[in-house]
């Protein structure tokens, strides 16, 4: 017995010693919950109408409390250390309020306006006071936009990217490079003024899909590039040796051997882009000028298209053309979801093979 | 062409050899072409909004830098850039000082401290939000966060109102202001700043990280003296990236902000524009000199991005010799 009394009598300072004391465990839990009561306790009593106070009151109380907390029982830097992560888990919560609050208020709204009905039927005699209408006219213009456009931009920028790893050398490469930087920044809002000045107001042409699909290749153009670039880097050079080794020409290795090897990460990234252009809503709203009636020719005549067609909808400024434009706003999402999950499932499933 | 294969000779391969040396050129000359067109895609943007600038230059009344204006369709044209410069830029400021530091933060989050069950299904889900178009965030922004903004406006008002930039001197009207607009910018880069971060995160040589511990140092001294020396180009960079989205984005903020001509310092009073707001807004009912005067504010607004694009790329070029790692 006198033993295990000694030993207990000695482990407390021998813990002292080596580690120091310690919150225990569940002290982050329980400052993160005493915090949150605070923020709300402060929040009621202070009548704070908006929830964005409380959360902001709580997040405050969270990162004071586990400093002071850690400072006074741990010593300073183990305060640090608990202040940075404490600060770290609050910026992941920052971030992820928004961000779910955007997409479930999106659900929420938009849910109870699509339906079939509203998924085949165009704005045809619809005025904006009032319920009804659908987006039929503006999916159609978007896929048949966004088609055009990829047909455009996927071919050159797959051409210069190959161009770029497989034969660029010199001032050309580096200058390609260079302006594939820049032109990954063009605002999309400039390049609408560029076809604009360039299609419509110089050789004539009239507001169309097409001239909106010029502009939305010039975007995906660059993503396509420095995407299939990296891919096409990550192809192991001994396949193209093996290849040259068996009297392969160059183009055939390149078609036949690298881009095959590839594949699976180029459409992953021409898929990213088609995503990225589908949401544009700027240069289309130059380009397209928006019509009410189904128009299945992109080459002629005002097409529609779903980021404008929100857009519109929003600026009636009234309830039913905000329902219309939530409704929209959640076929879009969906729609560009679709694309991405489809496009990292199949990054996964055919992911470029590694040399070793 | 010095690395053209060695191609065989003799008899037999002559045709084979002539076949693949024009096939070779022909897809050479393919993929060079598009490169250059590239090239002269950026040159033709470039050009064609000199032009159109330079016509709508000739019929200016007002000092086209300094005026607040713009009016370039009226009888005596007047236009100028200095509201749409320093909305511009106000909002992207709100936006990066906000987003920025959050940003790391969730990086660092996904990389080195959630655990491992959170963290793969959160990048994910932050990559998929990279994808949400602009348009959607701005229909949320206007819908559903202007009217949340209103306490907090006050609350700023109230006891943040010392500052001036944070005095709000119309109080009742819906926050529409540069200060809600930074916010949705702020929302909109979150993710890919987030994401690029994340990437350099990762790629810290484990063995610094590991001798940081070894010498006793705390998680975050370890971050702070393994990590964050090692990303910070990366993080720039990306940093760059966002701020490039938020200067050009054009829809979130046309439909948040209630514009006006007005240069206030006053961040939280509705008013002010940015260069793509008000070329989204007027564009419609502009008439020849309007457009040409949009493509002139357009044509400012390129090469304050191409800037901002420069000069990202050289701070990474030049860090890149110095940082220690790899």
């Amino acid at each position: 017995m006198s033993t295990a009394t000694d030993s207990v009598a000695v482990a407390p300072q021998l813990r002292r010693g080596l580690t120091t004391n310690r919150l225990p465990s569940w002290a982050p839990a329980g400052i993160a919950v005493l915090s949150i009561v605070i923020g709300v306790a402060i929040g009621l009593l202070g009548s704070l109408d908006s929830k964005i106070q409380w959360g902001l009151l709580a997040g405050l109380a969270f990162v004071g409390l586990t400093y002071g907390l850690s400072a006074k029982v741990e010593g300073r830097r183990q305060a640090k250390d608990r202040l940075a992560t404490s600060v770290v888990w609050l910026a992941f919560v920052l971030a992820v309020i928004p961000l779910a609050a955007l997409v479930f208020y999106t659900v929420q709204q938009g849910a109870s306006v699509v339906d079939a009905r509203f998924l085949n039927h165009s704005m045809k005699g619809v005025l904006q006071t009032e319920a009804g209408g659908g987006v039929y006219h503006a999916l159609l213009g978007t896929l048949m936009q966004v088609a055009l456009a990829t047909a455009m931009a996927a071919p050159i920028g797959l051409l210069t990217a190959v161009y770029l790893v497989e034969y660029g050398r010199g001032r050309l490469a580096k200058a390609v490079t260079f302006f594939v930087d820049v032109m990954t920044g063009i605002p999309s809002i400039v390049a609408g003024l560029f076809i604009l000045s360039l299609w419509i107001l110089l050789f004539g042409f009239q507001y169309s899909g097409f001239a909106g699909s010029l502009a939305l290749a010039i975007l995906m153009v660059p993503v396509v590039v420095r995407s299939t670039e990296e891919m096409l880097k990550l192809v192991p050079n001994e396949l193209r040796e093996a290849s040259y080794a068996l009297g392969v020409p160059k183009w055939k290795t390149i078609l036949r051997v690298v881009l095959p090897t590839a594949i699976g990460g180029i459409t992953t990234g021409v898929m990213l882009a088609v995503a990225r252009i589908t949401g544009e809503t700027a240069p289309v709203m130059m380009l397209v000028f928006g019509s009410d009636i189904i128009n299945e020719n992109p080459f002629e005549g005002p097409q529609q298209s779903l980021p404008l067609y929100i857009w519109q909808q929003y600026q009636t400024n009234n309830d039913f053309g905000y329902a219309r434009a939530w409704g929209a706003a959640l076929v879009l999402i969906a729609f560009v979801m679709a694309l991405n999950l489809v496009a990292r499932g199949i990054a996964r499933w055919r992911s470029p093979k590694s040399g070793h | 062409m010095t690395s053209s294969p060695p191609v065989a000779s003799g008899g037999r391969a002559r045709r084979g050899r002539s076949d693949s040396r024009r096939g070779d050129s022909i897809f050479f000359n393919l993929s060079r072409g598009s490169g250059v067109l590239l090239l002269v895609i950026m040159a033709a943007i470039a050009g064609f909004l000199t032009y159109r600038s330079f016509l709508s230059f000739g019929h200016n009344e007002g000092n086209f830098f300094t005026t607040f204006e713009w009016l370039p369709d009226a009888p005596v044209p007047t236009f100028g850039i200095a509201v749409l410069v320093f909305g511009t830029i106000a909002s992207s400021i709100i936006a990066m000082v906000i987003a920025v530091p959050v940003a790391v933060g969730v990086a660092l989050f996904i990389s080195h401290y959630a655990p491992r069950r959170i963290a793969q299904p959160f990048a994910y889900l932050v990559d998929l939000l990279a994808a949400v178009p602009s348009i959607v965030y701005g229909l949320w922004g206007a819908l559903f966060l202007v009217p949340h903004m209103s306490g907090l406006t006050s609350w700023m008002d109230e006891y943040l109102g010392w500052t001036y930039i944070f005095d709000s001197t119309k109080t009742g009207a819906a926050p529409r202001s540069l200060f809600t607009v930074g916010i949705v910018l702020a929302i909109m880069i979150l993710p890919i700043i987030t994401a690029v971060s994340r990437e350099v995160f990762k790629q810290a040589p484990r063995m610094h990280e590991e001798a940081a511990l070894a010498l006793g140092a705390t998680r975050w001294e370890m971050i702070r003296t393994a990590v964050l020396p090692f990303g910070r180009p990366g993080v720039i960079s990306a940093s760059m990236l966002g701020l490039g989205r938020a200067l050009g984005e054009t829809i979130a903020v046309a439909t948040v902000l209630s514009s006006s001509p007005v240069l206030s310092l006053h961040l939280m009073d509705p008013g002010g524009g940015t260069f793509a707001q008000n070329i989204a807004l007027r564009f419609g009912e502009a008439g020849e000199n309007g457009r040409n005067a949009l493509m002139a504010s357009g044509l400012v607004l390129f090469v304050i991005t191409l800037l901002v694009n420069g000069a990202a790329r050289m701070i990474i070029a030049r860090r890149k010799e110095y940082s220690g790692a790899n």
